[in-house]
């Protein structure tokens, strides 16, 4: 049976791990390659490396980093942030990413994921939705029964595109990506579980695989996106940079509860 | 011992590079034939859609190199589909090494997605691919056409139905799975291909 994947995502500036780490262990805290192997040696399914530098020279360091990551990390990774074009998609393929991830680009030219599909195959094209929910008045922030008119942003969530959520993820299923990463940004840091009655309601009208982000805070809530979420995968940062979740406790955890993981 | 790795325009070619390095092998990425019909090993790896990749190959003559190849051979992914007959993936007509037409997943529930893309079972393991296995291992697939069950399966994996998911036939082995992306599972599976 097809695994439900656990994925980590780690922040990369200027080459470094962004958020702190309490893997005390680890000889060069920062090291993205030595803190990919430690997840895959750990269990973690996939990778997923975001870019958040701005400037062209940190690009440049970024393209070093997947090359390394490539030649050291034996599971598949995907790489994002500051993906605006072809060129950018072509030059981290051919640095060793088995997948990239593209956000504002995608909603600012959604012909790019035409383009990725048909030049390197739907396989490689990861679309990250950033949306929120912006008139459920009924559940608290970070429940996962939060439901409604669901808005796209762009810019890493400081501009509203006005577009519906179900819509675009709709558009972004038939114009050929391979993958969904939907973070809510009502759940995003929260820690009351993902976003899950959103989820749901992707998952069961898309043909592509979901992945849920944003609001991770313990093994359950892993739990409720695969069950209630129907989510086929689920990412997370904190709780495993921290420490708060081992991956292969929080294995052993879904797998007693039905869930089936790769172990 | 030399590996010859198949150079085409099959994406993620570079992925199976670093692997075999990885292993410690002396390996060359290569189209030209000479290089390929002379290396010990030879690997037909690779992602992609099979109609561009099948032209390519007939353009570049490495169609007939392949099939002539008689050391031992490993096809990945897409490399596995074209040593098929046939694919319904745009009607094309692969080399035919395997007696066999891929087929494409029609999926009789929303919860199974096209592509396949994650971590899923071996089972029924019956080739010296799977040395040393104990269990039924997980492997990384990403793939939306299939090939069904026949007389050259040698692992059988379920999703939407059972079907192939490694391949043997004389000096042909192929799996449908990336071994290379597979974790250290892979790792022994591709370190077993290159003991042969």
């Amino acid at each position: 049976m097809l695994a439900k994947r656990i994925i980590p995502c780690l922040d990369i500036k200027d080459g470094q791990t962004v958020k702190g780490t309490n893997f005390v262990n680890l000889r060069t805290a920062g090291d993205p390659v030595e803190l990919g192997k430690i997840y895959s040696e750990n269990g973690a399914d996939e990778l997923v490396y975001l870019d958040i530098t701005a400037s062209h020279e940190g690009r440049k360091t970024f393209t070093q980093l997947v090359t390394r990551i490539a030649k050291e990390i034996n599971i598949p990774f995907t790489v994002g942030g500051g993906i605006n074009e072809l060129s950018d998609v072509e030059r981290l393929l051919n640095a060793g990413a088995d997948k990239v991830s593209i956000n504002s680009a995608s909603l600012r030219t959604p012909s790019l994921i035409d383009d990725i599909a048909k030049h390197f195959g739907s396989q490689v094209c990861v679309v990250a939705i950033d949306a929120k929910c912006i008139d459920d008045t009924i559940h608290e922030n970070g429940s996962p029964d939060i439901d409604g008119t669901w808005n796209c942003f762009m810019n890493g969530g400081r501009v509203n595109t006005g577009r519906d959520l179900f819509e675009w993820a709709k558009e972004v299923n038939d114009r050929g990506a391979g993958e969904i990463l939907f973070t809510s940004m009502n759940h995003d840091g929260v820690k009351k579980g993902f976003a899950n009655a959103a989820l749901r309601r992707l998952s069961d009208t898309l043909t592509i695989p979901v992945i849920a982000s944003g609001g991770a805070g313990t093994r359950e809530h892993f739990h409720d996106t695969f069950k209630d979420g129907h989510s086929d995968a689920a990412l997370a940062a904190s709780v495993f940079h921290f420490g708060e979740i081992s991956i292969p406790q929080l294995k052993s955890y879904l797998k007693e509860q039905g869930i089936s993981v790769r172990l | 011992m030399r590996v010859a790795i198949i150079k085409y325009n099959a994406g993620n070619i570079c992925s199976v590079v670093n692997a075999i390095e990885r292993l410690g092998y002396e390996y060359v990425l290569t189209d030209d034939p000479n290089e390929i019909i002379s290396a010990d090993k030879v690997v037909f790896p690779g992602q992609g859609e099979a109609s561009t990749t099948m032209s390519y190959l007939k353009e570049h003559g490495l169609d007939k190199v392949i099939v002539s190849l008689e050391q031992p051979v490993l096809g990945i992914c897409i490399g596995m589909q074209l040593l098929c007959k046939h694919s319904e993936e745009y009607d094309t007509n692969c080399l035919g090494v395997f007696d066999v037409d891929v087929k494409r997943f029609s999926p009789i529930s929303k919860d199974l997605k096209v592509p396949q893309m994650g971590w899923n079972t071996l089972t029924d393991c019956k080739s010296e691919l799977f040395k040393g296995f104990t269990k039924s291992e997980y492997v990384y697939f990403i793939h939306s056409y299939y090939v069904p069950l026949c007389e050259d399966t040698i692992a059988v994996t379920d999703y939407v139905q059972q079907y192939s998911s490694a391949l043997h036939k004389g000096n042909f082995y192929a799996t449908q799975f990336h071994p290379e992306k597979s974790g250290d599972v892979g790792e022994r599976i591709l370190r077993n291909f290159l003991e042969i």
